[in-house]
């Protein structure tokens, strides 16, 4: 699949997860969450033709999607690391895995996403998996207990997946 | 049976106002408060109204309903301490350089705080410097200076109907934002300035252009005129506590001729032009019975707000430009001889009560070789400012009168400050010709008052009016208008509340008291006028014979009239669907906004690059989607290459786009 064809299946969703929620005013979170999940950030195009869709002000809408640290207005990378910084998991040494991860993917507290698009990684304060700590997800897969060597190892298995599908 | 509310013990009639903050008004008690304004929604944000209910504790006197017999104190100890520290976080937060900021004079927290005998702010300033919003013509936003009352927001969405800006962020990085955090100029901001004039703070602020008339006024190089709009002359009195009546246009007058202006003239003499030339344009469109109603198209906001929501109105506004630029064209045409000036040199000044007229008068459509209808505009607030700062004591001036010819208007152009002055002018023209009877004193009363909505049947029945003022009204009556649940002849739009003279470049108002009596203080001066018809100003009379020939002319349309395109409401809006384009590439483009969608342009647009994908033609086309950029009506509005197609249909797009890629592979 191609590109182009690529959006264009993306934007179809878009009028599909619209229709679900009746383009109602009052269902603007879950439709953010479903278009969010479609593009893995929300485009500013597409929240403009959300807002209008709705009969909402694009305003509104930027208000309603900045109030939620869920969403995101930047595009993210292929595959998404997030890493666990709440108490637990940082006095359990998360700091550290933290640390070698940027390193590994050239990453920083400010720039979170790799200029090839295929990662980003960010902290969280709190995954609710204390007793696993430190925790880190890597798309939607959670691993406890995690080292910097084994945080390294996880993406140098992503690295050779994408060699082998590429 | 009257019912009591004790405020401070002392009994106050209860005649249904619908919260404490109101009653206590009533006794004489202003409660500080940022946040409330009594034309928006409760908003209970800012916690400086609170009060003691007995029985309950503090309660914010905004949103809180009276009963019956209730106890109120409005200044305990503990009130009086609460409030203090609310100020004091607030200037914490806040850029506390008052001798620098343009609302140091008229600010809520500057006052506040001094009322409050603030001498010392306990709480370190925490957060870091915003920079300043600088893209727009009319307006300045300055987030360091934002006490998030939220009432520009409130204003913006609830009486225009518009939400140009929202509270963004959470928690300590709340701001009050356009969309996507872009400047006011990219965004569907009218530049109505009304945000600007319910601010408290200097949060957001009329962009200032004094220096450039200084500069005019002092270079010997230039040759400077003003115009002067009908609603400053009401206005300006209130920065120097003069009477608001005729007497102030007088001084006015001398005071710019001081400062340095060469010639000074009346907005209302082009005013008298606007009214010739649009009651024409109405005349013939009413006897062909094409694109009615007409539209007013003096107001710049409401102009670019039909332009941004109202593609398939367009053609119904009137084709004349605001008296504004009536005023910049026909001066730019005509003075340079009869002042003996080059082109280059004159410099057109207006003073208008208006923040979108500094918009305006950028419009492209309005500069010609380089040369601008009118070089620059400022507002009453500014007018007065500069009479401040050259230190003229305006109250002890005698009256002057305004220069000939473009400085004599009758009553017709000067009621263009209120809100139905339009219309009124308009049916004072036209009267003789739908045989309406016109009483003596040339009162049209049907289209006077103060509702956001007022509508008139005249001629019996042949001549339907409606008076809007505030774009929601206006909205409302456009949705009506386009569903055919309402017909009329003439619609007149203002984007301000009152018309003009609650214009954002207006000093700031204090009391709805100030709203009236500028709205009476225009009639007055029309009733003060010699000629209540904008047909009998010998000068128009003159303007037409020596220049223009007949209304709506040839050279006429040239000068005084425009033509409106529409615009997106978001800039860079494009979502394009087939990676980075270049250059070569064919560009087609689908819009989908709601009208084309519901006709199916998603469907071709789906398709289209389906087509594409199986031709592997994607380095031939570098197709898009668009958020409305076309006319509503004709949708779905398909562009491919420079060809623009209108309701078009699936084959047809193929078939373009077929020709294309053969044409492409030869």
């Amino acid at each position: 699949m191609s590109a182009s064809y690529a959006a264009a299946h993306s934007f179809n969703k878009v009028l599909e997860i619209l229709d679900r929620y009746d383009r109602s005013e009052t269902k603007i979170i879950p439709i953010l969450q479903a278009v969010q999940e479609e593009y893995r950030y929300l485009p500013q195009e597409v929240m403009t033709f959300i807002a209008t869709s709705l009969g909402v002000s694009p305003a509104r809408l930027f208000g309603v999607a900045t109030f939620y640290s869920h969403f995101s207005l930047e595009p993210k990378g292929k595959h998404i690391l997030k890493m666990c910084d709440g108490t637990a998991c940082h006095v359990k040494g998360s700091l550290a895995v933290i640390e070698a991860i940027r390193k590994r993917l050239n990453l920083t507290a400010k720039k979170i996403t790799t200029d090839d698009m295929m990662y980003t990684f960010e902290t969280v304060s709190c995954l609710g998996a204390c007793g696993l700590a430190p925790v880190l997800v890597v798309d939607d897969e959670v691993h406890g207990q995690v080292t910097p060597e084994q945080a390294l190892q996880l993406i140098e298995k992503i690295e050779t997946e994408e060699k082998e599908n590429a | 049976m009257e019912k009591y509310v004790y405020i401070n013990d002392r009994p106050i009639l209860w005649e249904g106002e619908t919260n404490i903050l109101a009653l206590a008004r009533k006794a004489h008690i202003e409660i500080p408060t940022f946040c409330y304004h009594s034309d928006l929604s409760i908003y209970g944000a800012c916690r400086l109204c609170m009060v003691e209910l007995e029985g309950r504790g503090l309660v914010t006197s905004c949103s809180t309903e009276p009963f019956e017999g209730m106890r109120i104190k409005t200044h305990t100890d503990q009130i009086l301490k609460l409030r203090k520290t609310i100020v004091e976080m607030l200037l914490a937060n806040h850029d506390q350089e008052c001798t620098k900021c343009s609302r140091a004079s008229d600010c809520k927290l500057r006052d506040l705080s001094n009322r409050l005998s603030i001498d010392k702010v306990r709480f370190r300033q925490t957060r870091e410097r915003k920079p300043k919003d600088l893209g727009s013509e009319s307006l300045v936003r300055d987030p360091n200076k934002c006490v998030l009352c939220g009432d520009c927001v409130r204003f913006c969405s609830e009486i225009q109907g518009i939400g140009a800006i929202d509270f963004a962020a959470r928690g300590q990085n709340v701001n009050v934002a356009a969309a996507y955090g872009k400047s006011l100029s990219q965004v569907d901001c009218v530049n109505c300035g009304q945000c600007a004039a319910v601010c408290p703070t200097g949060a957001i602020t009329v962009k200032s252009h004094i220096p450039q008339v200084w500069d005019a006024i002092h270079s010997a190089d230039k040759y400077v005129v003003a115009q002067i709009a009908p609603a400053v002359r009401v206005a300006l009195g209130e920065m120097f506590n003069l009477p608001s009546c005729d007497l102030t246009t007088g001084k006015m007058v001398a005071a710019m001729r001081i400062l340095g202006f060469q010639k000074v003239f009346d907005t209302a003499f082009s005013a008298d032009l606007t009214v010739v030339e649009e009651a024409n344009e109405f005349i013939a469109r009413k006897s062909r019975g094409e694109k009615l109603p007409i539209f007013t198209s003096c107001c710049p906001a409401w102009v670019k707000y039909a332009e941004q929501s109202y593609p398939q109105l367009l053609e119904n506004l009137s084709s004349c430009r605001s008296p504004q630029q009536m005023f910049g064209s026909i001066a730019k045409e005509r003075l340079p001889k009869q002042l003996n000036v080059e082109k280059e040199k004159l410099f057109v000044v207006s003073i208008m009560p208006c923040t979108a007229k500094k918009y305006e008068c950028k419009r492209p459509e309005f500069v010609h070789d380089g040369i601008a209808d009118v070089d620059v505009v400022i507002t009453t607030q500014e007018l007065g400012k500069m009479i401040k700062e050259a230190g003229i004591d305006i109250a002890s001036l005698e009256p002057e009168s305004m220069d000939l010819p473009m400085g004599f208007a009758t009553g017709a152009g000067v009621i263009f400050g209120n809100s139905g002055g339009v219309s009124e002018a308009v049916l004072r023209y036209a009267a003789d010709k739908f045989q309406i009877p016109v009483p003596e004193n040339i009162v049209l009363q049907e289209v006077r008052g103060t509702s956001g909505l007022r509508e008139a049947s005249l001629a019996d029945g042949n001549l339907r009016m409606a008076v809007v003022h505030g774009l929601k009204n206006a909205q409302e009556l456009c949705d009506k208008i386009i569903n055919g649940e309402a017909e009329y002849d003439i619609v007149e739009v203002m984007a301000c509340p009152g018309g003009c003279t609650g214009g954002a470049g207006q000093p700031i108002v204090q009391s709805a008291k100030q709203r009236k009596d500028r709205t009476t203080s225009i009639y007055h001066a029309d009733r003060a006028m010699p000629m209540h018809r904008a047909q009998d100003n010998p000068f128009i009379n003159e303007l037409y014979s020596a220049l223009l020939d007949k209304p709506n002319s040839h050279k006429a349309h040239e000068l005084l009239h425009t033509a409106y395109k529409h615009r997106k409401r978001i800039d860079d809006d494009e979502l394009s669907l087939s990676g980075a384009g270049s250059e070569d590439r064919c560009k087609v483009r689908v819009c989908v906004g709601t009208s084309c969608y519901l006709r199916g342009s998603q469907d071709i647009l789906a398709k289209t690059l389906k087509m594409v994908e199986e031709n592997a033609w994607g380095n031939r086309f570098d197709i898009g989607a668009t958020f409305c950029s076309e006319k509503c009506d004709k949708g779905p509005t398909i562009c491919i290459g420079d060809k623009v197609i209108h309701h078009a249909n699936l084959k047809e797009v193929k078939e373009m786009i077929t020709k294309h890629a053969e044409a492409r592979e030869k």
